[in-house]
């Protein structure tokens, strides 16, 4: 039923919403969530471990369908070099609330962001590079789920 | 037991990638070697970039074909094992 994608072009985000929600009456919420390059970096390197990235993912959305009745799931993870303001990451969660939606999406990104095989590496304006680390807020973010 | 002798696949991610100069690459530990813990303790006396990217071993994550793992995870020949950072997605 989810939708899920690993991938370096951008996506659309209104397509994206459409195509969960398009022809249904069954659904009376939808989370959305987007995650973008903020600056002051000039760019975000985004490397994955593609052997385990889609696996991952699956177990993740599988584990928000095991929590909450959702009647459908998108989640894009685009990974490559992307420019400040790009898209990242997109995650959908359509419920026939809007609790369950609300908190599907929440959970998704948090859980996303600390057990998806991703690893950020940050541009500043004169090219230099520097690993982003793992920061202890997002390990507390998923464990309150 | 014919893949006795078969290779581990290691894979090295981020900064450990970065460290160690290696991307992936086959390798054949002892016998004795059958956890994540020992081989990296193998590994790191491979040469200065290797004890480098496990100089804190506290910052290492690692997966044993595909699925989080930790140091008393069992390996074995024919498995692949990654070693990463924690993970900064999403």
């Amino acid at each position: 039923m989810a939708r899920i994608s690993v991938q370096t072009g951008n996506f659309d985000v209104g397509a994206e919403f459409a195509a969960l929600t398009g022809g249904r009456t069954d659904i009376g919420g939808i989370g959305c969530f987007v995650g973008t390059v903020r600056g002051p970096v000039a760019a975000m390197t985004l490397e994955h471990y593609p052997a385990m990235t889609k696996r991952a993912v699956t177990d993740i959305v599988a584990e928000a369908e095991r929590r909450w009745s959702l009647l459908g799931c998108t989640v894009i993870h685009r990974y490559g070099r992307l420019l400040a303001g790009e898209n990242i990451v997109l995650v959908l969660a359509a419920a026939a609330h809007r609790q369950p939606a609300l908190d599907a999406t929440a959970f998704l990104i948090d859980w996303l962001k600390t057990k998806a095989p991703f690893w950020k590496k940050e541009e500043d304006a004169e090219g230099a590079t520097s690993w982003v680390e793992a920061r202890v807020e997002d390990d507390h973010a998923a464990a309150r789920w | 037991m014919a893949d006795v002798e078969a290779p581990m696949t290691v894979l090295y991610f981020a900064w450990l990638r970065e460290r160690t100069g290696t991307a992936q690459e086959s390798v054949t530990p002892p016998a004795d070697i059958t956890t994540v813990g020992a081989l990296i303790a193998w590994l790191v006396e491979r040469g200065p970039g290797f004890a480098s990217a496990f100089a804190n071993r506290r910052a290492v994550r690692c997966a044993v074909n595909q699925e989080f793992a930790d140091p008393a995870t069992h390996i074995g020949p024919g498995d692949e094992v990654a070693f990463f950072p924690p993970v900064t997605g999403g």
